[in-house]
């Protein structure tokens, strides 16, 4: 057995973890032990990624099948990651479709959480550039999923968190790119509701997100940073710059935990002003950016989990319907203000509707906050979820490590549709990891 | 076409063989990789031709089959500028101890098949005037260690072997380059208690084999840090190593 957490660092559990080196000893593995689950790059922030009792690790799958240069579509083992799609397809002129706000997420992860990048406004999530996926199941067989084929498999695996099988290959498709860069655009904006205004002014945009100060209180309660952005042509670079630039492995990284008091009201205080400033500052004009820095700002610093220190941390990442959201934030936001000892990085943005059953993303609004793990915030973070419920939102599965039962089920009305699926694919239950046991499996005899 | 080089890697299926086709490939190279069994290297040559664009072929070669080796080399239909040696075989040290049969794999998987091979080639890329020829050995031939000599001496014997043919081949516009990666995180090593900052991913040492062809390097250790280690160990006196249980 080993100990096994996701990036949040809690909760750490018991596992066996295996790392096959065939497709066949998947089915081995999986048919061996009733609650196992399939595990990427460990991305996953809480207990999505860790089989009830034993984990197939899944990252040296990482072979392309083959690529087609004309349409960009692509087949690939489940393991290899973004960052290597982009460092190896980019400079071919190709990107993936959607990417999350960190690079070293794996394909099968990808399409497991259907992530959303800072386009899912307009262009949706990761699922929805997925033309066809290969599947181990828990029944034993190897199915090809698609929209046509199989198609309830292939929308219960899509934003499945894992849980309809093993992802073994997918096809995708890849967006075609003049070049590696993004012209941003930076809008400051003084509170919340001119923050909201300016990321629905912002629907046009091919990507944007706010970063939210969530110190700032009283009239400047949600003062942001909106970034929008658009890829830039070749025209647009100044001269002798490369069209695609490279993406540096995490230079600076955080060599040990840090103690627990670093983070605290006061230098998450300072960060803030920092940080707000510094962007303000940039506001206005539009300007290019690498894609690594917009898209990944915290794959430079290797290692940030550690921040937090040895009890880890939480991520709560809601979405509210767009109707009354207004209300909702400004009521999370006072109270993590209030709180004090929250989130150097809270991000806002807007969703569009999600495509796999299970998908997080609903139209309305995403916040995102991060809480080191400590002292009484569990019973906060409930608080802040009957405030989701009460609003007809929901959490996000790759980030949850703590919400309830309730609060899951309230939150996704199609789970039944999907139990029923997982059931015709898993009879006997052998596909469980620890998010599913502690959110929506029977209990077991 | 004519003008893009060739690579051949021979131990086609180990972990840092794929991450040397992949440096390869993306610096230009066609690839021919060769394995026991060259059924399990078409998803890595479909791999390199979906990256790369490159071409990508597979070819049968066992490193014991010593008898083969004049036809495997004759049968290439281009000769590889590039020739890469990563076979090789850890073996367990207990067993060879009293087993032959096992001591004796291990010895001809290090040492002999890898050898004959690179020495066919060197006759070849001496005949053409040019032409690498790389050799994976391994810290452990620097020197023998209660635990792992069996492994490690044939390693010795083939960095020997590889440090005369620099010799004689560098005066015939041919290069040797001996790589000595130390701990990897591959298939090979996986449960072992690896010491951490001196441990790197199969990806580093075929970064470092393709900047050591380019480079003209002779000798490689992947991570410096294992010069200055070596350095200090073959360094101490064998009454000291003795007492050591290292």
């Amino acid at each position: 057995m080993t100990l096994v957490s996701g990036w949040g660092r809690f909760p750490v559990v018991d596992t066996d973890v295996l790392r096959p080196r065939s497709f066949a000893a998947i089915g081995d593995a999986v048919a061996g032990a009733s609650g196992t689950v399939a595990r990427g790059n460990g991305r996953a922030y809480g207990d999505a990624g860790i089989g009830a009792i034993r984990t197939v690790a899944m990252t040296g799958f990482d072979r392309a099948r083959w690529f087609d240069p004309v349409t960009g579509r692509i087949r690939l083992e489940a393991g290899v990651l973004l960052s290597d799609l982009i460092d190896t397809f980019g400079p071919r002129g190709f990107l993936p479709f959607v990417v999350p706000g960190t690079r070293f997420v794996s394909v099968g992860g990808a399409i497991a959480a259907d992530v959303h990048g800072k386009n899912h406004h307009c262009e949706g999530g990761f699922g929805r550039y997925v033309d066809s996926l290969l599947l181990r199941t828990g029944q034993g067989e190897t199915i090809e999923a698609s929209r046509e084929q199989n198609s309830d498999a292939f929308f219960a695996t899509v934003g499945g968190m894992g849980l309809t099988g093993v992802i073994l290959e997918a096809t995708i498709r890849l967006r075609p790119v003049a070049t590696g860069w993004i012209r941003e655009r930076v809008v400051s904006t003084s509170d919340l509701d001119a923050a909201m205004r300016a990321l629905d002014a912002g629907d046009s945009a091919t990507y944007s997100v706010a970063w939210i100060d969530c110190v700032a209180r009283g009239s400047e309660l949600g003062r942001s940073l909106i970034y929008l952005g658009e890829h830039a042509g070749t025209g647009e670079l100044p001269h002798g710059a490369d069209a695609f630039p490279v993406g540096n492995d995490p230079g600076l990284a955080v060599p040990v935990d840090l103690p627990s008091i670093t983070l605290n009201r006061y230098s998450i205080r300072a960060f803030n002003e920092l940080y707000y400033r510094m962007g303000a500052r940039r506001a206005g004009e539009s300007h290019l950016v690498s894609l690594f820095p917009y898209f990944f700002p915290l794959d430079s610093v290797g290692g940030w989990n550690r921040i937090y220190g040895r009890r880890g941390f939480l991520q709560h990442q809601c979405v509210i319907p767009e109707h009354g959201a207004r209300d909702v934030l400004g009521d999370i936001l006072e109270r993590v203000t209030k709180r004090g000892d929250a989130s150097f990085l809270a991000v806002l943005k807007k969703l569009g509707q999600g495509d796999g059953i299970l998908s997080f993303p609903m139209p309305g609004y995403t916040l995102a906050l991060d809480f080191p793990m400590r002292g009484d915030v569990l019973k906060f973070l409930d608080e802040i979820d009957r405030l989701v419920v009460a609003a007809g939102g929901r959490l996000y599965l790759a980030k949850d490590a703590r919400q309830s039962r309730a609060t899951f089920e309230a939150g996704y009305p199609a789970l039944q549709r999907f139990k029923a699926i997982r059931k015709s694919l898993d009879p006997a239950g052998k596909i469980r990891s620890k998010l599913s046991q502690r959110l929506f499996d029977e209990v077991q005899p | 076409m004519t003008s893009r080089k060739t690579v051949l890697v021979l131990g086609g299926s180990s972990d840092i063989a794929r991450a040397t086709a992949r440096a390869f490939a993306k610096a230009g190279y066609d690839v021919q990789l060769a394995g026991r069994d060259a059924a399990v290297l078409e998803p890595d040559a479909a791999d390199l031709r979906a990256r790369y664009n490159v071409e990508a072929s597979v070819w049968t070669f066992d490193v014991l089959d010593t008898v083969s080796f004049q036809d495997f080399v004759s049968g290439l239909p281009v000769l590889p500028d590039v020739v890469i040696s990563i076979v090789g075989l850890l073996g367990l040290q207990e067993s060879a101890q009293s087993d032959l049969d096992h001591a004796t794999t291990v010895m001809r998987s290090n040492y002999e098949g890898p050898a004959l091979i690179l020495g066919l080639f060197a006759e070849r890329f001496l005949a053409r005037g040019t032409g690498s020829i790389v050799g994976v050995s391994s810290v452990a031939g620097d020197r023998g260690r209660a635990s792992n000599y069996v492994y490690g001496s044939a390693k010795a014997g083939f960095s020997a072997f590889l440090s005369g043919l620099r010799a004689r081949a560098s005066r015939g516009g041919v290069h040797v380059v001996t790589v000595k990666p130390g701990f990897v995180r591959t298939r090979m090593t996986e449960g072992m208690k690896l010491i951490g900052p001196l441990t790197v991913e199969a990806a580093v040492v075929g970064e470092a084999i393709l900047n050591a062809v380019q480079r003209q390097t002779d000798v490689v250790y992947v991570s410096n840090k294992w010069r200055l280690v070596m350095l200090i160990i073959k360094a101490l006196p064998e009454a000291i190593f003795k007492k050591l249980k290292f």
